[in-house]
């Protein structure tokens, strides 16, 4: 493992606190708890980067090339799983958020320690069995896993993949019960709730959503495994089942599990930009707030999923006006972000440019969502590349922007080592410039009528294809770049210091990497978050 | 105060204070059980959908369910949710030896319930009640291919089965922690260190026992006025 080999003579810190496979794996240590993560979800990261670039070579041109309609539906579900559960849903929580959330309240761990390390082996167990399904035959529903085609119909490895997300679930269920209850007992002394730096509100909220959605998805793989199983119709019309039932189950936590992947990079965008405009978040009581409300209002829309599915059209009309609703939230966010910039001193930094990458992006997500809600338009561009492209500017432009910004931002303090910032922004930019040029063709094809979730397609639509494949390439230098230049850093990387980048919070105030504990005092706090001086600039 | 308090090996290294950890404790187990709340929820409402959709085919299916043994079963349960209540007092008036009884007491309702049930499993199976596996119910097939209700009547037993052997599902886990706390008791040391593992337990199995108020009526009591 390359993580150890930072364990130079320096202060004991929770790298070199013991050293060994045996000292990691049965650590309780939430920051290595973190490290444990970010190396998982890397590798399930690289594992649904690799099939996005399989899916785009296939559809380099409208015929079939690389492979038949049976092997592009399993790649594609795959390519669904692997990112949703395996990636995005742990990713900011799991990694920046177990290693963070301690520090910045000024706690020694996180309340259940070993209920954390559980909650990675589960992570683990789940993971191993999608890699299993992988291998060994697929799966071809989708990873909506709509019935009664997942139920009666597939021949492929729904059981074992239903089981997975099912075990999955516990992990992200743990997850969040132990930050809520952390944040609610173990905020030092001082830390009031509106002291707090809004990471830590996002955190809250995403993890309100992972402990009340979650185990619905739990019952919903339950039934339908056991549907499958016995052949009796919870699901399947043909037995007396019903089909949107299991749509309503499936969205009721899919829909907010959108909000699980979002609020936590919202809530890193928040650090980002006060760290490097050097100045309080305008409007910071709204932005807390607004993750809340992101939070309720997010489990109240799940059915604009379902507007053509063949629900009545009195509940299509209120879901459709509760899913504007959600715009609400999210818009004052934006604002107070952009209101943060005005007169601040802003400094282009890495994480900053992601941050920047974050609210473009994530602003044309959040507006062709609005097209979504809209019932007439929603017919028209229901499972088209228009649905893939906004979801994509969503979880790509928005949640997995947002990850990188973080990991960058808080990189020196989890290593204690700086990366090349000449390296790091040029991945910076690429990966914006390759983004755009991907998913951006995929609304104008979408919008003229390609359909998603198929391998071949209709001749006039291949230039808008063929830019999105070689949007696809670009994005991947720039998703790869940082392997290699984060990766060195460890080596060669200069030392970090406390605060290098001149931030507040309690975070930059305790050795980087942090000792075992966190603080050799447990720390006072005295002012809020993001208490930058008027002409603050002490870096070190 | 914190400093003292850390001299004793049952407060974490993480809690600046038993009080701190209590709290910590109690609203951790609170929140597991809001999750298990929704996951509840998710099999109660498909429960409602189809005896929305098939009223007739739940009141004839449920005919075939022993009330008197779920009564028995409700009453046995009620009991032990007492006999919890009482192990935890035990626990918080220092009682050790009354604090095992109770605790063992629990264990004891605990596995009735569990055998009852069991019991209840096996008639249903002699009587072909079992979808999928074991479905050859004469008077419910031939009442279903007369058409003298909408709907299968597996369906019913599904939603009852699922229910009922997750319900059982919870009472064998906290049987289990019931009877370990039970065994680790017997030094004395959740009068000495805190019981916060009696509580937190007492917590679970009344939920437990909650889950299954709900169960009995919707399972059981179906149209027998009529």
């Amino acid at each position: 493992m390359a993580v150890p080999t930072l364990a130079l003579p320096q202060k004991k810190n929770y790298i070199n606190a013991g050293s060994g496979l045996k000292s990691w794996l049965l650590t309780t240590d939430h920051k290595r708890i973190a490290i444990l993560y970010l190396i998982s979800i890397s590798i399930m990261f690289l594992l649904g980067g690799l099939m996005a670039a399989l899916i785009r070579m296939e559809l380099l041109t409208p015929a079939a090339d690389l492979m038949g309609s049976d092997d592009y539906n399993r790649l594609f579900t795959s390519h669904g799983v692997v990112m949703i559960f395996g990636f995005l849903i742990p990713s900011i929580p799991a990694v920046l958020g177990n290693f963070l959330i301690p520090l910045m309240i000024g706690a020694k761990d996180l309340a259940f320690p070993r209920v954390n390390l559980l909650s990675w082996y589960i992570y683990m167990v789940a993971g191993v069995m999608v890699l299993w399904v992988l291998f060994n035959g697929g799966l071809d529903t989708g990873w909506t896993f709509y019935t009664p085609y997942s139920s009666s119909v597939s021949t492929s490895e729904v059981l074992p993949t239903t089981l997975a997300v099912f075990i999955m679930g516990f992990s992200s269920i743990l997850t969040g019960l132990n930050f809520i209850v952390t944040i609610h007992t173990m905020r030092a002394p001082g830390m009031t709730w509106f002291r707090m730096p809004l990471f830590l509100w996002s955190m809250y909220a995403t993890s309100l959503i992972m402990l009340l959605g979650t185990p619905v998805l739990g019952i919903t793989m339950l039934l339908l495994f056991a549907e499958r199983v016995f052949g009796v119709g919870i699901f399947d019309p043909a037995l007396g089942g019903d089909p949107l039932l299991f749509q309503h189950f499936f969205w009721f936590y899919s829909h907010p599990a959108v909000y699980i992947m979002i609020l936590p990079s919202m809530g890193v965008i928040s650090e980002v930009i006060a760290a490097f405009t050097r100045k309080r978040i305008f409007g910071y009581r709204f932005v807390a707030f607004s993750s809340i409300a992101i939070a309720i209002f997010g489990f109240l829309v799940w059915a604009h999923h379902m507007f053509v599915a063949g629900m009545s059209i009195h509940a299509a009309l209120i879901f459709s006006l509760l899913s504007y609703l959600v715009a609400i939230p999210s818009a004052i966010k934006v604002f107070n972000w952009s209101a943060t910039l005005y007169k601040g001193s802003i400094q282009f930094s890495t994480p900053m440019l992601y941050a920047m990458g974050f609210l473009g992006l994530f602003t044309i997500g959040g507006l062709t969502g609005l097209f979504l809600s809209a019932l007439a338009l929603d017919v028209h561009v229901t499972d088209t590349y228009f649905v893939v492209a906004h979801f994509h500017f969503i979880m790509v432009g928005g949640a997995v922007m947002g990850y990188l910004a973080g990991l960058h931002f808080w990189w020196p303090k989890i290593t204690g080592r700086m990366y090349s910032e000449t390296w790091a922004k040029l991945a910076a930019l690429i990966t914006f410039i390759g983004f755009n040029v991907t998913f951006f063709p995929q609304f104008i094809v979408g919008f003229l009528g390609m359909p998603r979730r198929y391998h071949t397609y209709a001749p006039e639509f291949q230039v808008l294809n063929i830019l999105s494949t070689a949007g696809a390439s670009i994005l991947a230098v720039g998703m790869i770049l940082p392997i290699f230049y984060l990766t060195s850093s460890l080596w060669s990387g200069k030392r970090a210091g406390k605060n290098p980048w001149g931030a507040a919070g309690l975070e930059w105030e305790t050795e980087s990497p942090p000792p075992q504990f966190n603080f050799d005092e447990t720390p006072v706090v005295t002012v809020g978050a993001y208490n930058y001086g008027p002409v603050e600039d002490k870096i070190g | 105060m914190a400093h003292s308090d850390h001299d004793n090996p049952a407060l974490g290294h993480h809690w600046e204070s038993f009080e701190q950890q209590h709290q910590g404790n109690v609203m951790g187990m609170w929140l597991f059980l809001s999750t298990e709340i929704m996951l509840f929820s998710g099999m109660f409402l498909a429960y409602f959908i189809f005896r929305m959709l098939y009223p007739d085919m739940f009141t004839a299916a449920n005919h075939f369910q022993n009330v008197f043994l779920g009564t028995v079963n409700t009453a046995v349960l009620i009991m032990s949710s007492v006999t919890m209540v009482l192990a935890v007092r035990s626990a918080q008036v220092g009682n050790n030896r009354l604090l095992r009884i109770f605790l063992l007491a629990t264990a004891f309702l605990g596995l009735v319930f569990l055998g009852i049930k069991a019991y209840e499993y096996y008639e249903h199976w002699h009587e072909g009640l079992v979808p999928g596996l074991h479905w050859t119910n004469a008077e419910l097939i031939a009442d279903e291919a007369k058409g003298i209700f909408k709907g299968s009547a597996q369906i019913y037993f599904f939603m009852y089965f699922v229910m009922t052997i997750i319900h059982a599902l919870h009472m064998t886990v906290g049987l289990g922690i019931v009877l370990t706390l039970w065994w680790r008791a017997r030094d004395g040391r959740f009068l000495k260190e805190g019981f916060d593992p009696i509580e937190l337990i007492g917590l679970y199995w009344h939920f437990v026992d909650v889950v299954w108020v709900f169960l009995f009526p919707l399972l059981y009591l179906l149209g027998k006025q009529g």
